[in-house]
């Protein structure tokens, strides 16, 4: 990777074209929307929407298929940055088999979505169990190859470090953290009525980067594997504190949101400048700095 | 920052046709340019993009019923509430004609009609097409502004023919140099290729299925362009570039269809 910032998964990978704009943007790599076993038509909007302090979506994993994806992944040789595959699944044999479809692309990384709040059969049910958690990543990592494996985690689990340390002893090659906060809800008062049409939604943006950098805090303190730290970072200096807590490479996704489809481009050299003035020379240096 | 619905009630409802009806909103957009679009939200039933159809000191939006959300917009009453957020979207470039022609296609006039009345003093050339005299909106507010082509499947008003077979001839009569369009993109393609062909520049706002409207999720793209913040509106430029445009679009849940398959989902 030409430099820590990645395209977080559910952010403007629905196609090759659009995931070339965000490495053109300055991306380091980016993901692809997660993809799912079959057709999946999500919720009913409104589905993504933004609050005083961040933004809020249930969006439901809409997907249209490992298969009807086939076009796109075969494609993905053609951007100049590492691509990675989110995948999910509503079963370990689910998560397999599209697991095993999408490795035959060779992406850089395959994401495990273990951890979306806003489906009832799919995501959020693993990623606060331990067991389930590291039962996923196993069988996946038996039909992946080579291709590394990232299981991303949500916040919700009771001890996140304790997932993480259970996806390491099942094989994980990274971890990813967090997925969103909650669920959380809005309502209209004139309407009387939540706002998102699926009632709830996972929370993103500044308002859950402190969560955020303690999970991945104690996720370095418990395992070995490098970590793509997100949640809330739209700055530099946001950045810096993710890596600082652990994190190898920082995710980006409602930072989009606050600072434009430029924002890749903007806290790279947001984290230059402060480490220059910091004197830092490798981004390296950073990771895992806060725990001296 | 902040992108939730706001609760707006109807100030008026103008019933254009039997299909079509204007709603007015109490709160204006004093910001809003012509071709900006709001999400608006119908609680328990959806949200969805609509064109901001007038601007001069009151915003409205113009609907034409087609299914479950449209019926909902057409039960609207003065001082019901509806949750508007916007507007969104680029919306046309007024500074970049001399000699303007407008060009629409059925509703399509909706977002057009305020750039129209924008332009009013460098005297638009506007065509509009539909599939018969009844189906045509706003008639006078067009013809007060300008000098207004029709064109029918039928031959019930105008020439018998497509909008965009008017377009060469208007062009070379009129000296246009910029056309804005608006309508069905297969009309907007051929808008798109005349245009190119009299070299000409145009402008044309085109649809999608949006979730945010705001330039994240990436459900209305077209190649790498987002709909909703680097367009409605895109210039032949940027046209010229895109893969899609005339082609294909992507359905609710992502998957890239031809057009025909999507405006019979869309239906």
């Amino acid at each position: 990777m030409r430099n820590p910032t990645v395209l977080a998964s559910g952010f403007l990978g629905v196609n090759v074209e659009m995931l070339k704009r965000v490495v053109e943007e300055g991306a380091g790599a980016v993901t692809f929307k997660s993809i799912g076993p079959r057709v999946k038509s999500g919720h009913r909007n409104p589905t993504v929407l933004a609050y005083e302090w961040g933004m809020i979506n249930a969006v439901g994993l809409p997907s249209s298929g490992y298969k009807d994806m086939e076009g796109e992944l075969a494609r993905m040789k053609e951007l100049k940055a590492p691509v990675f595959v989110s995948i999910y699944g509503a079963s370990v044999e689910e998560f397999c088999d599209v697991a095993e479809a999408v490795a035959g692309y060779k992406p850089a990384v395959i994401e495990l979505n273990v951890s979306c709040p806003n489906t009832k059969a799919e995501g959020m049910v693993f990623g606060c169990s331990e067991k389930l958690t590291a039962e996923v990543v196993s069988a996946v990592k038996n039909v992946t190859g080579k291709v590394p494996v990232m299981p991303k985690l949500t916040p919700q689990a009771l001890n996140i470090a304790g997932v993480a340390k259970a996806c390491e002893e099942a094989g994980a090659d990274a971890i990813a953290a967090i997925n969103t906060v909650g669920p959380g809800m809005l309502i209209n008062i004139e309407a009387r009525k939540p706002v998102l049409d699926y009632k709830r939604g996972g929370i993103s943006g500044p308002a859950i980067r402190p969560i955020a950098v303690r999970c991945v805090y104690e996720i370095y303190e418990a395992v070995d594997l490098p970590i793509l730290g997100m949640g809330g970072v739209t700055e530099g200096r946001d950045a810096v504190e993710m890596m600082q807590a652990g994190a190898s490479a920082v995710g980006i996704g409602s930072g989009v949101y606050y600072r434009g489809i430029e924002v890749f481009n903007r806290v790279c050299e947001e984290m230059k400048v402060w480490m220059s003035e910091n004197g830092y020379k490798n981004v390296k240096e950073l990771v895992g700095a806060a725990h001296e | 920052m902040s992108d939730m619905p706001v609760s707006n009630r109807v100030r008026k409802v103008v019933e254009e046709n039997k299909e079509v009806k204007t709603i007015f909103l109490e709160e204006s957009m004093p910001g809003a340019i012509p071709g900006q679009f709001v999400m608006v939200w119908l609680p328990g039933t959806d949200e969805k993009p609509l064109a901001l159809s007038c601007l001069n000191g009151e915003a409205a939006i113009t609907v034409q019923r087609k299914g479950k959300f449209t019926d909902g917009i057409f039960r609207l009453k003065k001082g019901s509430y509806i949750g508007v957020r916007g507007p969104y979207g680029n919306g046309f470039d007024a500074d970049a004609c001399t000699k303007p022609c407008i060009i629409a296609g059925g509703v399509g006039i909706a977002p057009l009609a305020p750039l129209a009345e924008k332009l009013a003093k460098k005297k638009p050339v506007v065509i509009m097409g539909a599939s018969n005299e009844g189906k045509f909106i706003f008639r006078e507010r067009m013809e007060k502004v300008g000098k207004v082509e029709y064109a029918t499947d039928d031959g019930s008003c105008g020439r018998k023919c497509f909008a965009s077979d008017m377009l060469e001839g208007v062009v070379e009569k009129e000296g246009i140099d910029v056309v804005y369009g608006c309508g069905p993109e297969l009309m907007l393609k051929r808008v798109f290729e005349i245009c190119k062909k009299k070299r000409v520049g145009c402008q044309l706002s085109l649809e999608r299925y949006m979730h945010c409207g705001f330039g994240v999720c990436g459900s209305c793209a077209v190649d790498g362009y987002r709909v909703c913040v680097d367009g409605p509106v895109f210039s032949s430029k940027q046209l010229e570039k895109m893969t899609e445009f005339g082609k294909f679009a992507r359905l609710k849940y992502g998957k890239k269809v031809s057009l025909n398959e999507y405006y019979r989902w869309r239906e």
